[in-house]
């Protein structure tokens, strides 16, 4: 097989006389990749009950001994590597696994130096390392170079010399912000005298509010953020706040400690603040189904398994997603361990099947915006239940205009309501008799069910309630002094039955949403008592009915108590009526609109309060272990929560919990954190990491380039109390990150990857970068920093082959469409095309580290997507203006601008070329011009058309530049 | 390399320098035709897969992959099941059911309903199609039907996962992208992977583009969707108000102005940005013209039963040809209108009526230009649908259901495999979604234990760690 350039490392290096092997680099990964699988951690696929992954089963007394210290020729495991005897050869031919010459004479010559045995560097606590002790006037800045000099000059090698200045200040704004510098910043920067210039520059960018946003763009990839919940419908979810979570830790340098515990705990806190619960919305950023036919248990034994995958990957880099079936191949993860660290998080408040909760994000500010509201509506309702002689007086005039109508009006009992009982389908309910159509007794049970009052059901509202495929049963009293006709007004949610005195009046199956007027009917009531039975029963979703009587339209109570002579109405019976005269009265009507308004602007602010997932817990699922991961299976031993066994355990009281969790991850004696983040961290500052890859710091990953710089950074990283501004600040001064990242033949033939820095790296930037870049140099981005997801322009149909609801994506509306791309809507069955192309994941699972490909699509992108053309006519706009007289000036000045340079001669020329022909094109079909200028929801640019098309041109150019979308 | 580009750059510039009109360097170009753009000096090796050289003698160049989306009833389509005809009606025995995972018949009856259509004996093979699909019939003996499909996945989203990158957990390669990765492209101006979609006959199902991503490999191998509204490819077409030289005016002077940058600092990249951009203008002109499918005859448009690039199952069908004309090495084609929960009998008749004609078609027309051979089409769904009644339509059912293959290598005019009696469980030679991909990638010259990619620490390959060849139907 060849090798894909980019994944290729620098293998354990080749023998030498003079260096002792190191087991960890040359001999495990030997091990890992050929041995383990049949004489590695697996207990059932484990052969000849042999172990090699563990050093007492390795060295363990055998008939024929494995490893004799000292003793190549008297070990087993040479005999075997180097036997003719197929049957004896190791690794067997049907393994498709071969040792090559050089790996075998590596595993004799480690025998023979003593068989040297470590535990994996990545499980043992990172020892304090001091820099080794060299010299370069010219390039060591901190500890960091030292390490970095020390390897190059082993090799032979020396560092490159600093970057210039331009250079510099650009690299650090993408790598710190994600955003291009200005003209004035680059010169002011280039200009600057002072030693300590690159410090001020880079504590000015530190504190930038851009610098949490860039982080962001990182992290929110490592914890799977998206704004959909991914499966089957891939439905919108609420979860913004936690992304503007990230940011604001990252801008106020949040510990990291912190930051992990909060997001894997943050709701365990007693009295956990607003900020630590929208944290914790961490544990929800998994995928989640609500597909028709999905089975709960299935789908919650999928999200356990999730989250231990992602979870391990996310803050350990270690990959025991790999313990779900089996034991781990290579790292002592078992399956228990896998099961065990499940539990952790099986507090965690969730629906196997159907969309996640959100929670209001209710901070201080808000709470106290909605009682201020609450405050003013208590006092106005208290200015409206003033008893004064207008309002009396205004009473007494208003009954006598009603008082004739009321007398007419049947005594109404309140409503009894009796079920709902659920039928197989709407027609079973709608058809069958429940027991209450033939014979009506308040007293009497049907089918565990009994006739309840239901005063909440008001007259002359629509009231709703629920139950698929039910019949819900409502009855009253008509008491009239004398027969009448009496005219009802009814509504329902889905058909309705009515009866009156047995006698069925109304029978409408229909399907329908419930409203007021639906039906109109008169019925024939005696004298005296009447009974009046209706039934609602309904198809699926929300149920609902509506009732009104005769032609006042004044509820049940208010028409009671009416009744009653004036001078012979109890108390209640009084403020019945004087209540609902209230909301009649003229002279309290301003007191009332006011009410309304403030009650309006309340329901407006609430409405508004942005709503995401949280972590909410409940009384722990039982978790068992699943035998080969098999959700059906029930066979299996129950756990509780626990951390992998060969990493400790856990001194609790009681059932461990996520808290738990959180403080043994960032617990300074945990092996894995510190090491993982700092990992990252620097592959985000040079292109890739210290070890790789950055998701496996198991044996099957490699081991670091660097090992005593990496384990120098994971306790500097602890020791600072885990502060990542200090371990950001601590990388990009020093001179290994202000190298020049021009390469030599020298180095390129020495050091081909880079992984002794002896330049800094080159990479694109990334896809959010791509089109903050383009839209910050049009001028047309937007700085505003946080708030709900948007969408810049997509393609009309691009979702199309979503459905469940079937989808239209709405473009959102000035500022929105120019936010930066963080904030552009996740939607992970199908990610904006533009982010796809640049490599932007679809955030399904833990991703640390992105592809960088170089593809058509990329190229497509930059020519055609709006964005970029929209972008390019903005900044032709502002080449035009403010670039001087001259076509030679303007073009200078676009230079400066999108790559703070001035041009060479023969790019001007190019340049100039390109100007002039399509200015002389546009020139004469200045509508191809107008339409070019149009381009996008912003305004059409105005001005010499012909002029400003053909500055549209270069500007295209100058976008679509390798160099623009290159950091250096 | 850089050096005979900086004598063309500099050739050019003596050019100029001669030119009494002062003519641009880029509208030289413009003046050469397409082939001779600025980027012709900076040619990148195009990726002809990690495979240095294959395990077997290929037996096929590419795939089409006919994906019947929302799952299929083989019942009604490649399974004959008399038994069943007999039980219609009665309770499904409970020794088929018991403790197996089952959908939205959670906790219901269970009852039989027998087979909604008749089944046809074909050709001289004597294959059994069920009788809406009269076309399928006429190619029976080309047809290899496997009946003893088994799957993993009960709900469309995973059963799509499982059946395009051999396993329900997201991120992992779809089947073209291990292609592109392992063989690379014989396109020059076209993708190597390719989807296609069309609706029709049954409720649709969303489809995510994880179905065709890269997963864990380089993204340049996923998927290219292929629309029939709209711009064919995304962002394939010029922007408003540039003509296609203008657009080649923007490209060249990036090309120029690139390579000049790759003069200066030497980076790779460059040169392999600057392909692909020629890469993209290309696409821009061969992309319409795979769509432009008025170079068809009439014959062979009423053969596939279409008029055009439409976006029915049968015009994609068309164009799944003119793309494997073209080098593109997979080729996938989903038809969103299986899902048959209700009414199963009227639908399988409307949705049979949209596909079996273009999918028929699409093997006669790859016969007639000795194209069949090398070509591998794959008919399946994600899982096929339950002997038990949900109503009048069947639920999701992966114990058991079916799919066929022909051409590049298969042995036509063959049945394999069998379920029971009833149809619920494969029970004869049966075929896990694993042994299918081992197939396929044998029948392509490779052995599927041997491409692999190493992510998180570990090898992965499509076949996870399973998979079987099913020699018995290898011609």
């Amino acid at each position: 097989m060849r090798t894909l350039i980019a994944f290729v490392l620098v293998s354990g290096g080749a023998l030498s006389a003079a260096d002792k092997i190191d087991f960890d680099r040359q001999i495990r990964p030997i091990l890992s990749n050929n041995c383990y699988k049949c004489h590695g951690p697996d207990k059932n696929s484990r052969q000849a009950d042999l172990r090699l992954d563990d050093k007492d089963a390795a060295f363990a007394k055998r008939d024929a001994a494995t490893i004799v210290a000292g003793k190549p020729e008297a070990s087993e495991l040479i005999r075997r590597i180097t036997s003719n005897d197929p049957d004896e050869k190791m690794p067997p031919a049907d393994s498709k696994k071969k040792l090559t010459p050089e790996q075998i004479k590596l595993l004799t010559q480690w025998i023979r130096e003593g068989a040297e045995w470590k535990s994996h560097w990545a499980f043992i606590k990172p020892e304090r390392t001091a820099a080794p002790d060299v010299k370069h006037q010219d390039f060591v800045l901190n500890d960091v170079d030292k390490f970095i000099l020390a390897k190059l000059k082993a090799s032979g090698l020396t560092p490159s010399k600093q970057a210039d200045r331009v250079t510099l200040i650009r690299r650090l704004s993408f790598d710190l912000l994600g955003l291009p510098p200005s003209i004035e910043e680059v010169q002011s920067f280039v200009d600057d005298k002072d030693p300590k210039a690159v410090e001020k520059l880079i504590d000015r960018l530190l504190k930038s509010p851009h610098f949490g946003e860039r982080m962001a763009i990182y992290w929110l990839d490592v914890v799977r953020f998206a704004d959909s919940n991914g499966y089957h419908s891939d439905e919108p979810r609420q979860i913004a706040p936690y992304r503007d979570y990230v940011i604001s830790s990252f801008n106020s340098n949040k510990p990291y400690d912190q930051f992990v515990v909060e997001q894997l705990a943050g709701d365990l806190f007693p009295e956990a603040s607003m900020e630590a619960k929208v944290a914790s919305g961490f544990n929800m950023l998994l995928q989640t189904t609500s597909e028709g036919g999905a089975q709960a248990k299935e789908y919650l034994a999928k999200y356990s398994a999730d989250r231990v995958r992602n979870t391990s990957s996310i803050f350990l880099g270690v990959t025991m997603g790999c313990a779900e079936c089996h034991d781990h191949k290579f790292d002592p993860f078992t399956t228990r361990d896998f099961y065990r660290f499940a539990a952790f998080f099986a507090d965690v408040k969730e629906r196997g099947v159907g969309n996640p909760t959100p929670y209001p994000v209710m901070t201080d500010d808000r709470q106290a915006k909605i009682a201020e509201y609450d405050k003013e509506l208590a006092q106005l309702r208290a200015d409206l239940n003033k008893v004064t002689p207008e309002l009396t007086a205004e009473l007494q005039a208003w009954e006598k205009t009603v008082a004739e109508k009321v007398k007419s009006v049947a005594k109404l009992s309140p409503w009894h309501a009796l079920g709902p009982f659920k039928a197989a389908n709407f027609d079973a309910a709608f058809a069958t008799d429940f027991g209450a159509e033939k014979e009506i007794d308040l007293k009497k049970q049907y089918k565990n069910q009994k006739w309840r009052e239901a005063k909440q059901y008001v007259d002359g509202k629509p009231h709703a309630f629920n139950g698929d495929n039910t019949a819900l049963y409502l009855f009253r009293n008509l008491q009239v002094d004398a027969a009448t006709k009496l005219s009802l007004s009814l509504g329902s949610d889905d058909g309705i039955i009515v009866w009156v005195n047995g006698k069925k009046v109304l029978n409408k199956k229909v399907l329908r949403g419930v409203a007021p007027d639906q039906e109109k009917i008169t019925v024939d009531l005696k004298a005296g008592d009447n009974q009046l039975l209706m039934k609602i029963a309904n198809a699926s979703g929300g149920a609902g009915f509506y009732f009104a009587a005769s032609g006042v339209n004044l509820p049940n109570n208010v028409i009671n108590a009416l009744k009653v002579a004036p001078a012979k109405r109890n108390q209640q019976q009084k403020n019945v009526i004087l209540a609902h005269f209230r909301g009649l009265s003229k002279t309290l009507a301003p007191t009332r609109d006011k009410i309304a308004k403030v009650d309006a602007a309340r329901k407006q602010y609430v409405a508004t309060v942005p709503k995401t997932l949280m972590t909410v817990a409940v009384k722990p699922r039982p978790i068992r272990v699943l035998p080969r991961g098999n959700w059906m299976d029930d066979s299996g031993e129950l756990v509780e929560p626990g951390i992998p066994q060969f990493l400790g355990q856990l001194e609790v009281d009681g059932r461990a919990n996520r808290m738990h969790l959180a403080r043994w991850v960032v617990n300074a004696d945990n092996p894995l954190t510190s090491r993982a983040f700092v990992n990252r961290l620097w592959k985000l500052f040079f292109g890739q990491g210290l070890a790789a890859p950055l998701d496996d710091l198991g044996a099957q990953g490699t081991q670091p380039t660097h090992p005593e710089l990496m384990d120098y950074l994971a306790t500097q990283f602890i020791d600072s109390g885990w502060d990542v501004k200090k371990m950001v600040r601590l990388l990009v001064t020093s001179g290994t990150y202000r190298q020049a990242s021009l390469t030599t033949p020298s180095l390129r033939e020495k050091d081909p990857y880079n992984s002794l820095y002896g330049r800094q790296s080159r990479f694109r930037l990334d896809a959010e970068i791509v089109r903050d870049n383009a839209l910050a140099l049009s001028g047309l981005l937007s700085n505003k920093i946080g708030g709900p997801s948007v969408k810049p322009y997509q393609p009309a149909g691009y979702w199309r082959h979503m459905n469940f609801p079937v989808r239209r994506w709405q473009a959102s509306q000035g500022e929105d469409l120019y936010r930066r791309g963080l904030y552009t809507w996740w939607q992970r069955m199908f990610l904006h095309p533009s982010m796809l192309a640049f490599d932007a994941p679809s955030r399904e699972e833990c991703t640390v580290e992105r592809p960088r490909s170089n593809t058509p699509q990329q190229a497509l992108v930059l020519l055609n997507d709006p964005t970029y053309v929209e972008a390019a006519r903005t900044l032709a706009a502002r080449i035009h203006s403010e670039g001087g007289d001259s076509a030679a000036t303007k073009l200078t000045w676009a230079y400066q601008h999108v790559l703070s340079r001035k041009p060479v001669a023969i790019e001007l020329e190019v340049m100039t070329a390109v100007y002039k022909k399509h200015k002389s094109e546009y020139g004469k079909n200045s509508e191809s011009a107008q339409q070019l200028l149009a381009v996008g929801a912003g305004k059409p640019t105005e001005g010499n058309s012909a002029e400003l098309a053909a500055w549209t041109s270069v500007a295209r150019v100058l976008l679509n530049l390798h160099e623009t979308i290159t950091r250096n | 390399m850089q050096n005979s580009r900086l004598k063309t750059l500099l050739a050019r510039r003596s050019f100029l320098g001669q030119s009494a009109q002062g003519i641009g360097m880029f509208a030289l170009a413009s003046m050469l035709s397409d082939k001779t753009s600025a980027a012709d000096s900076v040619k990148v090796p195009k990726w002809t897969g990690v495979l240095d050289k294959l395990h077997f003698q290929p037996k096929a160049k590419r795939v089409i992959f006919l994906c019947q989306a929302g799952g299929a009833s083989h019942l009604e389509t490649f399974d004959h099941k008399p038994k069943l005809a007999e039980m219609h009606g009665k309770p499904m025995p409970e020794s088929f059911t018991k403790g197996q995972p089952i959908a939205q018949l959670q906790g219901k009856k269970l009852t039989c309903l027998g087979p909604q259509h008749p089944f046809i004996k074909h050709g001289e093979s004597g294959n059994e199609i069920a009788a809406p699909f009269p076309h399928l019939g006429t190619v029976a003996d080309e047809l290899c039907i496997i009946r003893s499909l088994k799957t993993n996945a009960i709900n469309h989203d995973p059963a799509h996962t499982f059946m395009n990158t051999g396993t329900t957990i997201s991120g992992r390669p779809a089947m073209g992208a291990w292609l592109q990765y392992g063989l690379g492209a014989a396109a020059d101006d076209l993708p190597g992977f390719v989807v296609l979609t069309s609706v029709g006959g049954g409720q649709n199902q969303p489809i995510a583009s994880r179905q065709w991503h890269s997963g864990f490999l380089p993204s340049r191998f996923q998927g290219v969707h292929f629309h029939s509204k709209g711009d064919p490819v995304l962002y394939v077409t010029n922007p408003n108000g540039v003509s296609r030289e203008q657009q080649r005016d923007v490209i060249d002077a990036v090309q120029e102005l690139n390579s000049l940058r790759n003069e200066a600092i030497d980076d790779p990249e460059i040169s392999t940005r600057i392909s692909q951009y020629e890469l993209a203008f290309k696409m821009q002109a061969s992309v319409p013209e795979l769509m432009d499918t008025s170079d068809e005859t009439k014959e062979t448009l009423d053969l596939y039963g279409t008029k055009g690039a439409d976006g029915s199952f049968a015009s994609n069908c068309l164009l799944a040809r003119r793309l494997a004309e073209r080098g593109v090495r997979f080729i996938q084609l989903y038809h969103r209108g299986w899902d048959h929960h209700g009414a199963i009998k009227n639908a399988v008749a409307n949705t049979a009526k949209i596909v079996d004609q273009g999918a028929a078609a699409l093997i006669k027309d790859l016969k007639r230009r000795d194209m069949l051979k090398d070509t591998l089409v794959i008919w399946a769904g994600e899982f096929g649908r339950t002997p038990m009644a949900q109503g009048s339509g069947r639920d999701h059912h992966i114990k058991g259901f079916s799919m066929w293959m022909a051409g590049g290598g298969i042995k036509g005019g063959t049945t394999y495999g069998a379920t029971d009696e009833l149809g619920y469980n494969a029970v004869e030679n049966v075929v896990e979604v694993h042994d299918m991909h081992a197939t396929m990638l044998r029948l392509l010259g490779i052995d599927h234990e041997q491409l692999n990619f190493r992510f998180q620490g570990r090898d992965f390959r499509l076949t996870d760690v399973h998979g079987h060849v099913l020699k018995e139907i290898l011609a």
